[in-house]
């Protein structure tokens, strides 16, 4: 299965990261290889097969509807760049 | 999700908007996100409580600080199974969340934790009436989700002010069918949704405090053509701007179409101010969400005997009660319904009711109560005349004790003195007059004081009301209208 520039650029910009042009060259080719290898799964006969989403077979445990938490504004901004009365401060983002 | 109309939703002509050239179909479909009445988040232990400091109700879970781990609440799911127990829809004992991945900076994980293929709720349906006619809309499924932070965007001229009290408080995403045809019908589904949610108290519905909001998707078609290209209206925050939504984005496809243009799929913002749509520029690329499966998030299963236990624990929900009250107290459709509008007003209602004539308390409450409500913009609960103090106003009614005007002024002074009905009957002598003899010699001296409105009675019949007026006058109002008429009848010979 071949990815090519067009892709590369496509899923980098859906996660928000910088390519140059060599780079993009290079994951074409690696991203290929990757999807190629997978590809073999392909071989496997899945009919009736319903899709794992878990490795454990248990399923969710129910946490109480309890506050139990919050109250720490200080904490959770701390690391941010920028702050002001406990809000986090970003470029300017309207749509 | 538009992708199939049923075809109970067959559209009435009366629905349908006139263009230059020719007539056509507005077709509907509503995404409305509800917040879930609890305590705690969907997958944390911080609050829900609106309003509190910035970031205050935010544990390291919701900043989705490295190494956090969600752990569901499980009254959050109990209130989506009830939501979906009242709207008559398939439970899904097993449901899977997935990540919803898309960038912005009041969503710190990067994604949103939302339910993609395998929702809790799937298929139910919601009844409506407008004008009169009843119709089911279809609903096609019901999935939980975490809300966004709240970005604050007029603080500073080139920072945005990022408030994460909101993210991961618990959302129920509930998806109709394309199935309405019209904003009134529009507005209709979004209010009984709201009136349903309130009655299992499993979202409080207010939309002001945007704890209820709704994605509006809108085509137009020529009548019974195919489905038209949609366009999604994001975040309208009110029943009157659905409506709004609906007529400028339906007017504004037809326009383009009848020009000549095609539609374009493209999610639109609302002008609450303007009253009109916008394209969201910036999109200029599609959306890919990359669902899948969050790794952190087993499946949510639960059995039979969990949904009975809720079942057992549901209200009466609004349509049941309607009936209820039209096969018990004999009320109308209409009157029903605008006592079942909200359960707060519904109760008080049976109270009101109680040991009275259903009826007869209906048009009490929806006229002299509700219309004083009104007038003064305040509340049931909170209004001056109790449930008690109008229950006794209608007996006093009903046993004769005061005439229908008489029981409007008892109420009036009730109300601007909050004195007891019953006390103020007693003490201002405001009790019917039954003593036949006063009336008699009342009656006596009006017509011997009129001797040409008895001539003109006796042509023409309807000239009594003059009469009865005149007596009742005389008793202060406080003479029986019956009795007065009956004894003007035998004594005119007419």
């Amino acid at each position: 299965m071949h990815v090519d520039e067009k892709t590369v650029r496509r899923i980098a910009s859906l996660a928000r990261l910088k390519v140059t042009d060599a780079e993009a060259k290079s994951l074409e080719g690696e991203l290929s290889g990757i999807l190629d290898w997978v590809t073999m799964l392909d071989e496997v006969d899945t009919k009736g097969v319903e899709p794992m989403t878990s490795v454990e077979a248990t399923s969710l445990r129910l946490r109480e509807d309890k506050v139990t938490d919050g109250n720490i504004g200080a904490d959770v901004t701390r690391n941010a760049p920028l702050k002001e009365d406990n809000f986090f401060v970003v470029p300017k983002v309207v749509e | 999700m538009q992708n199939k109309a049923s075809t109970s939703a067959a559209n009435k002509p009366n629905n349908l908007l006139k263009g230059a050239t020719g007539e056509w179909e507005v077709i509907i479909g509503l995404e409305v996100h509800a917040q879930v009445a609890s305590k705690a988040k969907l997958f944390s232990g911080a609050s829900t409580t609106f309003g509190a400091e910035p970031n205050s109700n935010v544990s390291l879970v919701d900043a989705a600080m490295p190494g956090m781990l969600p752990a569901i609440n499980g009254e959050c799911v109990a209130q989506a199974v009830r939501t979906g127990l009242g709207l008559k829809a398939q439970i899904n004992k097993r449901s899977i969340f997935d990540r919803k991945n898309y960038f912005y900076p009041d969503l710190p994980q990067g994604y949103q934790i939302s339910q993609y293929k395998n929702p809790i709720v799937g298929e139910g349906t919601i009844e409506i009436d407008v004008d009169g006619v009843t119709k089911v809309i279809g609903i096609e499924r019901l999935h939980l989700e975490q809300d966004a932070g709240k970005s604050i965007h007029d603080q500073h001229p080139d920072y945005s002010y990022v408030d994460l009290n909101r993210s991961g408080v618990a959302l129920m995403e509930i998806v109709s069918r394309p199935d309405l045809r019209s904003a009134k019908e529009a507005q209709a589904y979004v209010t009984k949704l709201r009136t349903i949610l309130r009655y299992l108290g499993t979202c409080d519905g207010d939309m002001e405090k945007g704890n209820m909001r709704a994605d509006v998707n809108v085509s137009v078609r020529r009548p019974g053509a195919e489905l038209g290209t949609r366009c999604e209206v994001k975040n309208v925050n009110s029943i009157r701007f659905i409506g709004q939504a609906v007529d400028y984005e339906a007017r504004r496809q037809i326009d383009i179409i009848e020009d000549g243009g095609t539609i374009r799929q493209e999610t639109r913002l609302f002008d609450n101010a303007k009253g009109e749509t916008r394209s969201m520029r910036s999109k200029e690329e599609a959306h890919d969400y990359r669902y899948f499966p969050d790794p952190d998030l087993l499946p949510l299963e639960f059995d039979q005997a969990f949904i009975d236990g809720l079942q057992k624990g549901l209200p009466e929900l609004p349509d049941e009660k309607k009936a209820r009250f039209m096969a018990q107290y004999g009320l109308s459709a209409y009157d029903a319904s605008v006592l079942v509008a909200e359960k707060e007003s519904a109760d008080y209602f049976e109270r009101v009711a109680k040991g009275r004539d259903g009826k007869a308390a209906a048009n009490w409450m929806i006229n002299e109560l509700f219309g004083r409500i009104n007038k003064e913009g305040t509340t049931i609960a909170t209004a001056p005349v109790s449930d008690v103090a109008n229950n006794a106003i209608i007996g006093m009614i009903s046993d004769g004790t005061i005439s229908g005007a008489i029981a409007k002024k008892v109420f009036d002074i009730a109300w601007t003195t909050g004195r007891d009905p019953i006390e103020i009957v007693d003490t201002d002598g405001l009790k019917q007059v039954t003593d036949m003899g006063a009336i008699e010699k009342a009656v006596d001296a009006i017509i011997t004081a009129n001797p040409d409105k008895v001539e003109q009675v006796k042509l023409k019949p309807s000239m009594l009301g003059w009469f009865v007026g005149q007596a009742m006058k005389q008793s202060g109002g406080k003479a029986n209208p019956q009795q007065v008429s009956d004894l003007l009848k035998a004594k005119l010979g007419i």
